[in-house]
Parts: C-alpha cells; structure tokens; sequence
C-alpha cells in the first residue's frame, strides 16, 4: 500500500526536521572562514549586513553582496546545492508570490515586449526577491556554519535579554526529543493500525497527539528547570567559553564594516 | 553521627494530591539510605524536596539545621553553597541533559558555582575519564542512548564532587555492566565518607547500595532499619508492594506466598 496519508508525511516531516539538523550540526564542525571566526563577529557581521541589504536601492550593488554571499558560503564548507535546496527555490517561490502583483500593479510606462508590466514593476519585484534571497542566504550561512549553542552565546553577549536566549536554548534542545515522542507515537498508532483511515480520523490522530505533546513538553520544561536550578542555576547561565578575540575577528569586523559603508554608498 | 537532613511532619501536594502525608526522618552525614517503596508512595517527591526543588506545604526540611525554605534558597550565598554540597541525578536523564554537547553538560553545574576555568576544565576532564564517556565529549545528548544519557547525567552531578547524593533510579536503563560499574562508584563513595540517598525498585542492588532501608508508604515512612533486618520482614515487603504474592502447585498442592528475586537467585518463602 501506498504510504501517503496524514500520519505518515508527519512521520516523514518529522524524520526530515531531525536529518537536517544533523546536517546543520555537521557543517557547524567542519573547518572554513566562518567556523574560524568568533560567533559574537559572525552573529554581529550577519545582522549588519542585513540591515544593509534593507537599505540599498540598486540591483547592481544587492548582486555583488549575494555573490559575497556565495564565495563566502564556498569557503565554509556551504554546498551550493544546499543553498539552492535550503534557501533560493523555496525563497523564490514564496517571495514570488508576493512580489507577483508588484509587476502588474505599480504605476508607469508599460514595456514594449510585455505591455502589461512596468519597468517599475518589474524592478520593485526584482529588487524585493533578491532583498530576501540575500538576507536569507547570509543568515542561513550562519546558522549552518555556527552551533547554535554559540549564537545563542552571541546574542547574550549582544545584549539580547537573557529570558529571550533561554527560551531559545530550550526551544532548540527539546524540540528534538518532543519529534522523537511524536515519531514514537505516531509509529505506535501505525504498528495498532488495520486498514486506512478516514481523513477525518487521520487529523484527528494528528490533533491528539499535538494535545498530548504539548502536556508533556509542559512537564518536561518543569522537570528541566529543576534540573538546571539543582546544579547552581541563578538566572543566568556561565559558560567556559574563551571570550577573548582574536586578530582574525577584528580583521573580519573591519571588512564588513567597510563592505556595509560600500554597500550603503554605492547603493544609495 | 548529627543529622544532615531531617524531616518533621513534612506534607506536600501535587495539585491537592497528596504525596507526603506527615513524613518525619533524619538522615545522618556519611549515611548511604536506600528510600524504596510501591510507586506514587512519594520517594521522588522527598528527593526533590531534600534537593531544595520544592518545599514543604506543612512541616519543615533541615539540612545541618537550617530549614530549606524559598527564602533561604533565594540567598545566593547559601544557594550556592548549598547546590556545592548537594547534587541530584534525575530519574529522567533528558530532562537533566539540556547542554548542546556532553562536554557542555558536565562543565554546567561548575560554570554556574562560578569555579575558575581552568578548575573546571580539569574538573570535567577527570568525570568524562571516571564514567568511560570521553569518546562523547563532542556528542549532542539527545543523540545518545538511554544507558549514555544515565552515564552523562551522573557524570553532570558527580563532576561537583558533592558530600550529599541524591539519586533517584540510579540503575534504571543501564545494562548489567553499567549497572555494577555504578554500584562500584556508590561504594567508593560510601567509603570517602559521603551520604548517598538513592531510591529505587531493584531490592537485588539494596545490600550493594545501602546501610539503610527506609520503606515508604502512602507519604509516609512506614519502616526504617539496616538493609537487611527490612529486607527479611517479608510481610512489610508485601504490604509496601516491593514483594508479589506469587501462586503455584506442587503435584496437586496449590499455594502461594511471598516472592522476589535477590542477587538474581530466585527466593521463594514456604
């Protein structure tokens, strides 16, 4: 029987959700220019420049900083065709929709080869995909190149209250375990299955097992927190991390600071 | 010997449930204290409540004299002395395992005591030895198996060097090897004088781990004495659900009586 129902491309998502993390981590270890740098640079460097591709007007200058992007990428041990996978396809998609109108709907001389698109348009659609596609190619640079105990660290030291980074930190380190009972449970409901599901049954099996994950996620942030507090946690947590940077960091600091004023100059 | 802890007419609830009902004890310094009983008779709740993690709705928790209460807890000089001189292993190492790597996770509990680096990184190197785990080091704990987790969340508490253990399940998860690997551990620790507290289901491991069998039931303690005397007083055993009635024939004779099994040798009592 073909596999398809609600069940199973939960299960399936689930296992996919848990694989890519793997892959995250694994790139995370390996060596290359941003795993050399100090996460609190990385994190710093990432939001920059981010906030740069926000404020820059022209296509020309939003391209050199994708093509940045990408060597950058090259150099972290970053596949293209994870980019393509992780990033492009599904930013384009979603961007497209909604940069889609914008051809359409700006006002403005009509083109010659398609008369019922613009010039403006057609460069507000543009200028708004490749906006996106930049920001989330260089944030997702970061995260797959930064464990994310170490950018979470950053955003501490970034000043990012401590409640926020917690929260995070447990979101990120339970979220595993809480796929592994949902897989769990939805295999065992499999294993005591005979025949197919109706689709109303099927969401219902779904809704269940969310109703029954999410009490015991509440337990288990109980059950955390006094583990944490019966091993000295006051509120904030200490770390043995070496805090001090180095040259490299400051190098690294230097050049996108020079990059971002380019950028911001060139791009006005 | 003084009393470390001590317990007087402690009561407790989960959402008006009860789970203490009037319990008094005390434990001494450098006891080792086995708390075994039928489940729900409330020998997680008393660990919790011996680590500071909750307090008493009635009664009063002491250790060495002072009464643990939120106030006094909230003190960070006495919390953090406190925490330094008492450690507890959950029964749920996921829920004690919340670091990205192990190395992270052993290195917590001495970053939050606020050690000096180098103290703790020698510190951590020593635990990850003492368990066999520093082929983990690297390793997310959620990738880890069951027996893995069991060893890294000792590990996490052990790495305190604590006087005061309190260990809920110890053995559970762990395979036979692991399992008298840790038994060792808990003797070497008898011997540098430090006070285990442990609870547990297995009655095979109590002449190992304990002097003392303290029997709870229903929230209260229902006996107390040395691990043999209790482990001899079948009835009391039966009564506190540690032992089952068990019914079987000989030729046409049916009968039934207590059971348990003791240093995997099977003991029956005709």
């Amino acid at each position: 029987m073909k596999r398809t129902n609600v069940v199973t491309s939960t299960l399936n998502s689930l296992s996919r959700a848990l694989s890519r993390a793997l892959i995250s981590e694994q790139t995370a270890r390996r060596s290359g220019v941003m795993q050399s740098l100090d996460p609190r640079v990385r994190v710093l460097g990432t939001f920059l420049l981010v906030i740069v591709i926000v404020l820059v007007h022209k296509i020309a200058v939003l391209l050199a900083v994708f093509t940045g992007a990408v060597v950058l990428a090259l150099a972290s041990a970053v596949t293209i065709r994870t980019l393509a996978l992780r990033v492009w396809f599904v930013v384009l998609a979603f961007t497209g929709v909604i940069a889609l109108p914008a051809l359409f709907l700006t006002p403005g001389e009509p083109l010659s080869s398609v008369p019922s698109i613009t010039p403006q348009g057609l460069h507000a659609a543009v200028m708004l995909i490749a906006r996106v596609e930049t920001a989330v190619t260089l944030t997702t640079i970061l995260v797959l190149c930064t464990p994310w105990v170490e950018i979470l660290k950053a955003l501490r030291s970034l000043c990012v209250p401590r409640e926020v980074v917690m929260m995070l930190a447990m979101a990120y380190r339970y979220i595993f375990l809480l796929a592994e009972t949902a897989t769990q449970m939805f295999e065992s409901r499999e294993s005591r299955r005979l025949g197919v599901l109706p689709g109303s049954e099927q969401r219902r099996v779904v809704a269940q097992t969310a109703g029954v994950l999410m009490s015991k996620s509440l337990d288990l942030s109980q059950e955390v927190f006094l583990a944490m507090q019966s091993r000295g946690y006051r509120g904030d947590v200490f770390t043995v991390a070496d805090s001090r940077l180095r040259p490299r960091d400051y190098l690294a600091i230097l050049a996108v600071a020079i990059i971002a004023a380019l950028a911001l100059w060139l791009g006005r | 010997m003084s009393a470390l802890f001590e317990c007087r007419d402690v009561h407790f609830e989960y959402d008006h449930v009860p789970a203490l009902c009037g319990l008094s004890l005390e434990i001494a310094a450098g006891e080792s204290v086995a708390l075994v009983g039928a489940n729900g008779s409330g020998k997680s709740t008393l660990l919790r409540l011996l680590d500071g993690l909750g307090f008493a709705s009635r009664g009063t928790v002491s250790f060495c004299g002072d009464a643990l209460t939120q106030d006094r807890l909230q003190a960070d000089d006495f919390a953090l002395a406190f925490r330094r001189r008492v450690g507890l292993v959950f029964q749920n190492p996921d829920a004690q395992l919340f670091n990205p790597t192990v190395f992270d996770e052993v290195a917590f509990g001495p970053a939050q005591l606020r050690w000096p680096k180098q103290e703790i990184l020698q510190a951590v190197e020593q635990t990850l030895q003492l368990m066999c785990i520093e082929h983990l080091r690297d390793r997310p704990p959620y990738r880890l198996s069951g027996g893995e987790k069991k060893r890294v969340a000792l590990a996490s508490v052990i790495v305190l060097d604590p006087e005061v253990v309190l260990l809920d399940e110890p053995t559970s998860t762990l395979d036979p090897r692991s399992q008298s690997g840790l038994i060792d551990l808990l003797q070497n620790w008898k011997s540098a004088s430090k006070t285990i507290i442990a609870t547990t289901h297995q009655l095979e491991i109590l002449d190992d781990l304990a002097d003392r069998l303290i029997v709870l039931e229903e929230g209260k303690v229902a006996a107390s004495g040395a691990t043999r005397d209790v482990l001899n007083d079948f009835d009391l055993l039966l009564r506190a659900n540690l032992v089952h009635a068990h019914r079987h024939s000989h030729g046409s004779v049916t009968h039934s009586h207590p059971h348990r099994h003791s240093h995997a040798d099977h003991e029956h009592e005709h």
